[in-house]
């Protein structure tokens, strides 16, 4: 699909990287020594060829092999979602527990209508606002993400935590929606009555017989969402000048660098990929139905 | 008084807040259980009877509140009790079990996990938490508690799921327990089982009973005493044997009706019904809840509110609590001659198989099913579940198809064996009503949009033939004009199955298979559903296939019954010889286990084990892993023909049919009729 979108849309790669005023010939001679000018299949079959051999191409751009660069910024892109989703998830997941246990009281209120609120409103508005209020008037945060070379562990923990707030904020709604409404469920449910009438403490209750069953279709949500944290970036890394595949993508679009594109879109696709396929390992791992349903 | 009472309700009202308002669910409800007694409440759905279960554990919905009276446990108010001293009350002296075990026990934890936290409880940890819990496994006829505590639950059978359900209600040495429909949507044979269970703990335990239950049959099985509940009051109490025999207040009177009963049939009268409907919840009721469906009602009915008049150890809430049985009839039981089905037959099923499942691991559905219908008849289909019964309705639909060789024929033309093959006049002479109308009807339309749409499509009409021939449809299931307009949810459960009822005419099928289609309704309205079924078939000659788990139901509107086991028939044969017997030990078993109302208590024939995988059935006779009447190796090792017994009933079994005759010991009359049709036939041969 991205190959195909690349390939057809309108746009002359050697004119592209050589600039209006090259010569006809000088841009003829470009296109077919990068092999744009073979038949589509033929590109098509070559490039998924050697991308299955680990050769994903070279840049257009940089006139240098591809991969080290999206590795570098895949590499980039998973520090920040890493820390996007170390904070989002235990946070989401205890808002939502939370705004359930106190159903329709205010707290839940307050948690419900926040989350979906900061939700709704695209990462670049938040992302401006944060930067407004911790960078340059609070001055707490640096605002671009970019540590200095050499920068250990922590600091660099430091610079991304102002770019991975906008992502918390998109993410705790949905996570903390999906944890209460499987909590409100779970809380119905005949075997939570069971569970409370069996006369165990409200902490058991919950602790043994709520959490486990609650929290399993926000598993699902939280694994989907990983692909967006990784992928979906491209706003936020820009914004904050930050080299991770998200912004590689976009660079890539607007020089027409292909390989590149078409790399770091293929990338993406794996990790949603792998990312769902973990949701639904883990899910049939803590989900006795499916993990012994073959056995029955 | 020196008895302490298990549990006592003094004038206990409960509302629920909907839509900002409370309305009442429970109004003044007096209710008093002895130490060791069961006491059984009764009433159809929505006259409140969960809700005093919940209440008395405090565990009403959110909405709930209870809004006056009180509840004492053991003579502890718990209306009183602080968290901590509920939830020890809940601990020690209360426990409930419930509809659905299935979703009652934890779907991710081992049931090891769930029955030793009820242990733990009591201070009881490790060891010797797991072997008090197998003793208790044990106690609720569990064969091999040690793997079944190492199980999930839906690892489980149904039955046995709902006896660890009362493992772990009993597992607290409970002074009160509480059941709330424990045995409803279970198969009857398991019904049967986990009755008999309850029936012999309670000779065990001292625990008092409450017993909450739409079937009247099964409360008269189990209890001391009765109260029936109508519209949150309580209208009537007493033994059950003075309440079921001889009620005291129109609405049990009607309830009683409603029942097909002993053997009750078709064209022996129609049923009786209770008009109108259960006031909503929460309307302001004056005078006397019942008097808007009640005949007996006159103007002090309607004004005034009949206190409970006590006869003599029995309570009834009736002005005319003397005259309550000589309640005229609802609906006239005189019913049109049926016309003897006679001609050819218009479904003929021969050698029908239906596999499942790959090469390696056949699972027969569905083996060599060979029978006839002619017009006008009704075939019942009966069987536990997994028996084959709707696979075998969904191949004569054509929803799939059977394998190779078997034919079906629709008046003499065979059908082929995908719906999308069959003929639009094939397709709209065999239709359906299911079980729940409520997914059967699509929700966004109108009832006139549904029938319409039924009617041109089935029926091919438009402009005004359809309007016509819809009026007259509507008429037919007894539905006025002005349900025409509405949408399916505006209407209660009775008449959606009248709608789905309507589509399923619209073509003028000459079959309609009816899959449980009275089985989510309330006895007054299923009697209602029954009544418009037969006079239907009287009228327009349409044959039925009937699926019920309900045989009381099956015996009243079949000719034919098919008993089914399996995805074999074991037994097929006119109605009244197939019910009254000989029959097939399967059949006498499944009959046994219905609980009846007029039964004096009988001993019943236990069904040991669990239905076979259809994947994996007995050699021989499919049926030998549980029959009580096993006569020896043979019945491993050959599989039975179906042999005649007398003209047109066949059984398959290899106990010869005079032998069988006199294992099953017929009430002598049963006995004597049937040996004068075998003489009469033999002299005729």
């Amino acid at each position: 699909m991205v190959f195909l979108g690349g390939q057809v849309l309108p746009g002359n790669v050697g004119r592209a990287i050589l600039g209006p005023f090259a010569d006809q010939r000088a841009v003829d001679a470009l296109n077919h020594s990068l092999g744009v000018d073979r038949p589509l299949l033929v590109q098509y079959g070559s490039w998924i060829w050697n991308f299955l051999h680990g050769d994903m191409g070279t840049s257009y751009v940089f006139r240098a092999p591809v991969a080290p660069f999206v590795v570098d910024a895949l590499g980039n892109s998973m520090k920040l979602a890493l820390i996007a989703f170390v904070l989002v998830v235990p946070i989401g997941i205890l808002g939502g527990v939370v705004a359930a246990l106190n159903l329709n009281r205010p707290l839940d209120r307050i948690i419900s209508l926040g989350g979906l609120s900061v939700t709704v409103l695209p990462e670049f508005v938040t992302g401006i606002i944060l930067i407004l209020i911790f960078g340059v008037w609070l001055r707490w945060l640096p605002i671009a993400a970019a540590w200095p070379k050499g920068a250990g562990f922590l600091t660099q923990i430091y610079y991304l935590i102002l770019p991975s707030l906008p992502l918390f904020l998109v993410l705790f709604g949905y996570i903390a929606r999906m944890a209460r409404s499987g909590m409100i469920e779970a809380l119905d449910s005949d075997y939570t009555r069971t569970a409370v009438l069996k006369g165990l403490t409200w902490r058991t209750v919950i602790w043994r017989h709520v959490l486990r069953n609650a929290l399993l279709p926000t598993i699902t949500v939280i694994a989907t969402q990983t692909g967006y944290l990784i992928g979906g970036l491209v706003v936020i890394e820009t914004l904050f000048r930050y080299q991770g595949i998200g912004s590689l993508i976009f660079t890539a679009a607007r020089g027409k660098d292909f390989p590149m594109l078409e790399a770091g879109i293929l990338t993406i696709g794996i990790v949603y990929a792998v990312a769902t396929l973990a949701a639904d390992f883990l899910y049939s791992v803590l989900n006795p139905r499916i993990r012994l349903g073959a056995e029955q | 008084m020196t008895e302490r009472n298990a549990l006592e309700l003094k004038d206990l009202s409960v509302a629920y807040r909907v839509a900002g308002r409370n309305r009442a669910v429970l109004r003044n409800v007096n209710l008093t259980i002895k130490t060791g007694e069961a006491y059984g409440l009764v009433g159809e759905s929505g006259c409140g009877k969960s809700t005093v279960a919940l209440s008395v554990v405090r565990y009403l919905p959110r909405n709930g509140s209870i809004t006056g009276g009180s509840i004492a446990l053991d003579g502890k108010d718990v209306m009183k009790l602080d968290s901590e001293a509920l939830r020890r009350a809940r601990a020690d002296s209360v426990s409930m079990v419930y509809q659905d075990p299935g979703k009652a026990l934890n779907p991710s934890l081992r049931i090891d996990r769930q029955l030793t936290e009820i242990f733990e409880l009591a201070g009881i940890t490790g060891q010797a938490a797991s072997d008090k819990a197998i003793a208790m496994l044990n106690r609720v006829r569990i064969s091999d508690p040690a793997s079944v505590m190492q199980r999930y639950p839906h690892q489980l059978s149904g039955g046995m799921q709902q006896r660890v359900a009362i493992a772990m209600a009993l597992a607290n040495d409970p002074s009160m327990l509480i059941l709330d429909e424990p045995t409803t949507g279970l198969d009857a044979t398991v019904e049967a089982e986990v009755l008999d269970l309850i029936e012999q703990l309670r000779r065990e335990l001292s625990a008092s009973i409450l017993f909450i239950s739409h079937n009247l049959a099964v409360v008269s099985n189990m209890c001391d005493r009765v109260g029936v509940l109508y519209a949150g009051m309580l209208v009537e109490e007493g033994s059950t044997k003075d309440v079921f025999n001889d009620p005291r207040h129109p609405y049990t009177v009607a309830l009683l009706r409603c029942l097909p009963r002993g053997g009750q049939r078709k064209d022996q009268g129609r049923l009786d019904t209770i008009p109108g409907f259960l006031p909503g919840i929460g309307v302001a009721i004056k005078g006397c809840a019942f008097a808007d469906r009640c005949a007996l009602a006159d103007d002090r009915c309607r004004t005034e509110l009949p206190p409970l008049y006590d006869l003599g150890g029995r309570l009834s809430r009736c002005f005319h609590h003397h005259k309550a049985q000589a309640l005229p009839r609802a609906t006239p039981s005189d019913v049109a001659p049926a016309p003897k089905p006679a001609g050819a037959p218009v479904l003929r099923v021969a050698g029908l198989n239906k596999t499942y499942g790959n090469p390696g691991h056949p699972l027969r559905a569905v083996k060599d099913v060979s029978l006839d219908l002619r017009p006008g008849e009704t075939l019942g289909l009966v069987g536990e579940s997994g028996s084959g019964k709707t696979t075998f309705a969904r191949l004569l639909l054509g929803l799939v198809p059977p394998d190779d060789g078997g034919t079906i024929e629709l008046e003499g033309r065979a059908l082929a064996p995908r719906l999308e093959n069959r003929s639009d006049d094939q397709i709209k002479a065999m239709q359906i009503v299911f079980q729940n109308p409520d997914s059967a009807l699509n929700r966004s339309h109108s009832i006139r949009h549904l029938i319409g749409r039924a009617l041109k499509r089935l029926a091919g009409l438009s402009g005004k033939a359809l309007e016509a021939r819809l009026n007259d449809l509507v008429r037919s299931v007894r539905l006025t004009e002005r349900h025409l307009a509405v949408k399916p949810r505006q209407l209660s459960g009775g008449l959606k199955q009248r709608v789905a009822i309507a589509r399923a005419f619209a073509g003028d099928p000459r079959i309609v298979v009816c899959d449980e289609p009275t089985s989510a309704l309330d006895v007054s309205v299923q009697a209602a559903i029954l009544n418009l079924l037969a006079d239907l078939q009287s009228k327009e000659d349409v044959s039925y296939i009937f699926i019920s788990h309900d045989l009381g139901v099956v015996r009243y509107l079949s000719d034919k019954i098919a008993v089914l086991y399996l995805g074999r028939i074991m037994e097929f044969g006119p109605s009244e010889p197939v019910f009254s017997g000989p029959h097939h030990p399967y059949t006498e078993a499944l009959l046994s286990a219905v609980p009846e109302l007029d039964r004096s208590k009988s001993s019943r024939i236990r069904l040991d084990g669990e239905t076979p995988s259809a994947a994996n059935p007995p050699t021989g006779c499919v049926f030998h892993t549980r029959c009580p009447r096993k006569i020896g190796a043979i019945c491993e090792t050959l599989e039975p023909e179906l042999s005649e017994s007398e003209p047109g009933h066949t059984i398959r079994c290899h106990i010869p049919y005079i032998e069988l005759m006199e294992l099953q010991s017929l009430k002598s009359e049963a006995r004597e009729s049937s040996l004068q049709r075998r003489r009469v036939e033999r002299s005729t041969a």
